[in-house]
């Protein structure tokens, strides 16, 4: 126990670092889900094919595989580039590797999320929209787009718990966050489960707290909405 | 571009590893599906002492991530004299034992909860319809709640399994050899990330597909009652 609190500042710093992953990720990923689900909601077929290969491609493969791949192959791409330009060796900012990625993993559930959530405002409301004149990306900025933040926030709300789940590996391609800093106390203090607890311990906290916060979130947006009682 | 002799000289590294993988993925459910039975029962009952301590388990489970308690399971037990003392030590000293037991708490976590949302979703009228043929307690639990329940939370389960199976990739952070360890071991020989990590995703990718193919094989046989007519849509 005392050791623990001796480490308690390491690990809070390493929670820092699990958090700035999980958060820049989620921005990323809410990018690539906005952009797929758009996709797949376009005419275009182009775009449907691009869209649908990438959900069902990224849902297919382990979220740790992908994390390898990505990181040593997007390495290798970046320096085989670079030796054609002349550049020196590049080495990726395991930070940003790391974010990339989960966000482009998390992008395709998010597109599902998202597509489900467009699809659920009523196909008028875009259309009264146009009526009056609106460009396409106006309906889309005034009108559907904040409509569907409601229905799409249970998704999300999952989609985070995952995410910062997921976070954890970031520690297997190198990043120093919380579970890295873990093992590093354990090396030094020999008390493995005192420290993964403690880890675990964190975890819960973080997913308990975005309950209730995401639970408050849901409540805002489904201000003005009926609820059915049952 | 892609050096298919590396791949081709790594195939049966790679067979291996889906062996384990499979087992791993068998093994896990098998045990995890076995213990999230019971425990879903009590986490729907009234009584607060039986749903109370399975809330608890659940959400414990399902709020850390798993590669957090497959630490706490392979390098966390050995902190207590107790167990190292024990006659279980050679066993949980062993990665794939440890391995097991994570993934056996981790599905059974979300698996009971699966149970519990089916079996809550069970139309009242079954029951009492039971109750009104004299249907004791354990009865209508046998016969009526968990088959209805199994079938409402198959396509679920389904994606739990794929779930389970892309988890099993994390064994390879403790040294199980499994496809992903066989991917970073070829990567780590080759430097060849795209044949190394791309084989290993095609593995994935066919399990997957094996997995949802079967379930849409046993929800066509298990749910045909709810089949729709041919020509309606």
């Amino acid at each position: 126990m005392p050791m623990l609190i001796e480490y308690l500042p390491i690990l809070l710093d390493g929670l820092l670092t699990t958090l700035s992953v999980s958060l820049v990720s989620l921005s990323i990923a809410s990018l690539f889900g906005l952009a797929g689900a758009l996709a797949k909601l376009s005419s275009e077929r182009g775009a449907q094919a691009v869209a649908g290969t990438y959900t069902t491609l990224i849902r297919s493969i382990p979220d740790l595989v992908l994390m390898l791949a990505l990181f040593y192959g997007g390495q290798a791409l970046v320096n085989d580039i670079g030796l054609r330009l002349g550049w020196d060796y590049i080495d990726i900012d395991p930070f940003l590797a790391g974010s990339l990625t989960l966000g482009f993993i998390y992008g395709a559930y998010l597109t599902e999320t998202f597509r489900g959530a467009f699809l659920a405002i009523p196909k008028g409301q875009a259309e009264a929209g146009l009526a009056y004149g609106m460009s396409g990306f106006q309906v889309l900025w005034h009108i559907t787009l904040p409509q569907m933040i409601r229905h799409a926030i249970p998704g999300f709300a999952n989609n985070w718990l995952v995410m910062v789940k997921a976070s954890a590996l970031v520690s297997i391609i190198g990043l120093d966050d919380m579970v890295h800093r873990a093992s590093l106390a354990t090396a030094a203090t020999a008390q493995p489960f005192t420290f993964y607890a403690a880890v675990a311990a964190i975890y819960l906290a973080v997913t308990t707290v975005s309950i209730l916060a995401l639970g408050q979130v849901e409540k805002r947006f489904s201000l003005g909405v009926r609820k059915a009682v049952l | 571009m892609i050096d298919l002799q590396i791949i081709q000289d790594n195939l049966p590294a790679f067979l291996d590893g889906a062996r384990v993988t499979i087992l791993l993925l068998l093994a896990s459910a098998a045990a995890g599906l076995s213990l999230s039975l019971p425990l879903a029962v009590a986490r729907v009952s009234a009584n607060p002492f039986l749903s109370r301590p399975v809330f608890l388990f659940t959400y414990v489970l399902r709020g850390t991530p798993l590669l957090v308690q497959l630490f706490m399971v392979y390098f966390g037990l050995a902190q207590f004299d107790l167990v190292r003392e024990s006659s279980l030590w050679p066993l949980l000293r062993e990665p794939w034992f440890c391995a097991w037991i994570a993934f056996t708490l981790n599905t059974a976590a979300y698996t009971t909860e699966m149970l519990a949302g089916a079996l809550r979703a069970t139309p009242a009228g079954e029951v009492e319809a039971a109750r009104s043929l004299g249907m004791t307690g354990f009865d209508i639990y046998t016969r009526i709640l968990i088959p209805g329940a199994v079938r409402r939370a198959l396509p679920q389960y389904g994606n739990e399994l794929v779930m389970l199976m892309h988890a099993t990739s994390i064994a390879s952070a403790v040294t199980l050899v499994e496809i992903t360890r066989v991917a970073r071991d070829v990567h780590a020989n080759t430097l060849l990330a795209v044949e190394a990590f791309g084989t290993a995703a095609l593995f994935y990718l066919a399990l997957t597909l094996c997995i949802t193919g079967l379930f849409r094989l046993l929800e066509r046989r298990l749910l045909r009652h709810l089949a729709r007519p041919a020509g309606a849509s």
